[in-house]
């Protein structure tokens, strides 16, 4: 749906050029919704300016439904917009029109549309986002979380293919943060609208997305399904993202485990693994103790999950670990701690 | 001083020529300051139509002619206003003169107006796929309109201002007749009367002036 090949952007700065992204090549699939996560100043809100043009590329090539989409201008430019909704942080409504004046705005302006028309189509856009009975109040009239479904229905009246959103939560409080994520998975399950997040909370890519790239100053430092990179982050820049989120990650600095009689190690429950005693019944069958260092339990969208660093010790804790992979978790030996008579297989075993 | 023998049919026709010149160079005040204002706004910097060298000449004439204290400026234009208008006298000589003085003003005001909205809105306009002249007039004024009906009322009150001083030239109006009648004649009465209608007309524009821009305000 949306491709990017080899994108750069930089800006004019004081002393010489900015490079604000650097190399930046991303496949978005229709129908999914893409996460692109990363702290402040790492590019986010660059680059999802530039699927719909609001910014534009040093170097590099923009593709939105296969079509090279780089250097559009005027007319085209203005279709290409319209096939791409967009909803912002702050809102960005027009204080000076009504909600439904809002949601209409779009509209208007293909001038292809009647007063009749356009009234019908608001209508419906403001059942869809719950905002029936407001449609005649002013934005400042409107909660945060109001005020972003009308953001929402407004940027949806055009009937885009992707919608790209963003920070759309940060304003809000966490109550209305999930309320307006879960909103976004309804459109995109209804209408099958491809959605780009930018976010800076690893929280909102848990909830709602499908997979997720990382960006760290103006890279993608790591991308893929969200329940690999959430749950096995590789980049400093992604498990200190992950650590906002849930302090202690469901693992162990290497030094602490060390210091403990057995071997540690990460055990990752996906599905339906997640809800089934494996752990305790390995241990009874290998005649192996575990201790529970460092935990993590929720779900990734619908998707359960349990993550545990244990430390193992016993009979045989080889053969525990054996069981566990064989069992369908993902066991992962933690660094510093030698357990030669077992190489470690690739990882994401699920 | 004695309120008796005052010239009432003088002062009701010189309200009416101040009536009519305040009311007739706002309006071409507002047509030429407005298109004005908008170009300030749009390049300067880091506008929709950035061009530094345009908003720098614009911004400069504008500058020299606000410059010029307005008692100087409607003796130095009027050669022009002859050419122009046909007349440097009265109604007709003076609203040339008045626009002349007022737009560059009004222009300013305009840049600051819109300079206030909100740059997200601009952007989600265009994200929307609005041109930038639908950005313009259906985004960036509308949002403007209690900011812009405020630099009218202001303007308005110069105009009240400046009309009073189109009078010393042969301009007519109220403060013609409170400078010949009330200074040259020292009648001073009349000159308080003049002040007096001048005070009651000033306060009448800015109420109304506020009224509008609570009726519009959104925020």
């Amino acid at each position: 749906m949306i491709r990017l090949e080899g994108i750069t952007k930089s800006f004019a700065g004081k002393e010489g050029a900015v490079v604000a992204l650097d190399g930046i090549d991303l496949t978005i699939a229709k129908g999914e919704i893409f996460g692109i996560i990363g702290s402040s100043g790492a590019g986010k809100s660059t680059l999802v300016r530039l699927i719909n043009l609001l910014e534009r590329p040093t170097g590099g090539e923009v593709f939105v439904a296969g079509e090279r989409v780089t250097d559009a201008k005027g007319e085209r430019l203005r279709d290409l917009r319209r096939s791409i909704g967009m909803v912002f942080q702050h809102f960005n409504l027009l204080s000076a029109r009504t909600v439904a004046g809002n949601v209409a705005y779009p509209l208007e302006l293909t001038g292809q549309y009647g007063r009749v028309e356009i009234a019908e189509r608001v209508a419906a856009l403001l059942a869809r986002v719950g905002l029936s009975e407001h449609a005649k109040k002013y934005p400042r009239q409107l909660s945060g979380g109001q005020k972003q479904r009308v953001g929402i229905a407004r940027a949806l009246a055009s009937e885009p293919q992707v919608l790209l959103c963003d920070e759309a939560t940060s304003a809000l409080d966490p109550q209305t943060t999930g309320a307006v994520l879960d909103l976004l998975r309804q459109i995109n399950r209804d209408l099958g609208v491809t959605i780009v997040l930018i976010t800076h909370e690893m929280d909102v890519i848990r909830r709602t997305c499908d997979r997720v790239a990382v960006l760290d100053r103006g890279r993608v430092v790591e991308e893929g399904p969200v329940t690999d990179v959430f749950l096995h982050p590789r980049h400093a820049a992604t498990l200190r993202l992950v650590r906002e989120a849930e302090p202690d990650g469901g693992s162990l600095d290497a030094v602490a485990a060390s210091d403990l009689g057995g071997r540690a190690v990460r055990l990752t429950f996906t599905g339906a693994a997640a809800h089934q005693p494996i752990l305790g019944r390995i241990a009874c069958e290998n005649l192996v103790d575990y201790a529970i260092l460092a935990g993590r339990v929720g779900h990734i969208r619908e998707t359960p999950y349990a993550q545990f660093t244990v430390s193992l010790s016993g009979r045989d804790v080889a053969g525990a670990i054996a069981g566990l992979r064989a069992s369908g978790v993902d066991v992962e030996l933690q660094a510093g701690i030698p357990l030669p008579q077992l190489e470690e297989r690739p990882r994401h075993v699920v | 001083m004695s309120f008796e023998n005052l010239y009432w049919g003088d002062i009701g026709a010189a309200l009416a020529q101040t009536l009519a010149m305040v009311g007739g160079a706002l309006l071409l005040t507002v047509l030429v300051g407005l298109p004005l204002g908008i170009l300030l706004f749009l390049t300067g910097r880091q506008q929709l139509f950035q061009a530094p060298v345009a908003y720098g000449s614009l911004s400069f004439v504008l500058s020299i002619i606000r410059s010029v204290p307005f008692i100087i400026l409607l003796i130095v234009l009027m050669p022009v206003t002859v050419l122009v208008t046909g007349t440097s006298l009265g109604i007709r000589g003076v609203i040339f003169p008045l626009v002349v003085g007022t737009a560059p003003f009004f222009a300013r005001l305009v840049e600051t107006a819109l300079r206030e909205v909100d740059r997200g809105i601009i952007e989600a306009s265009l994200a929307m796929g609005a041109s930038t002249t639908q950005t313009i007039f259906r985004a960036v004024l509308p949002e403007a309109l209690p900011s812009l009906l405020a630099a009218i009322t202001v303007t308005a009150i110069v105009l009240v201002d400046y009309t009073a001083m189109s009078g010393a030239i042969g301009g007519g109006g109220l403060g013609d007749l409170a400078i010949r009648y009330g200074y040259h004649r020292f009648q001073t009465e009349i000159m308080l009367v003049c002040v007096a209608i001048l005070i009651v007309f000033v306060q009448l524009i800015q109420a109304s002036g506020n009224r509008l821009v609570t009726h519009f305000s959104r925020k």
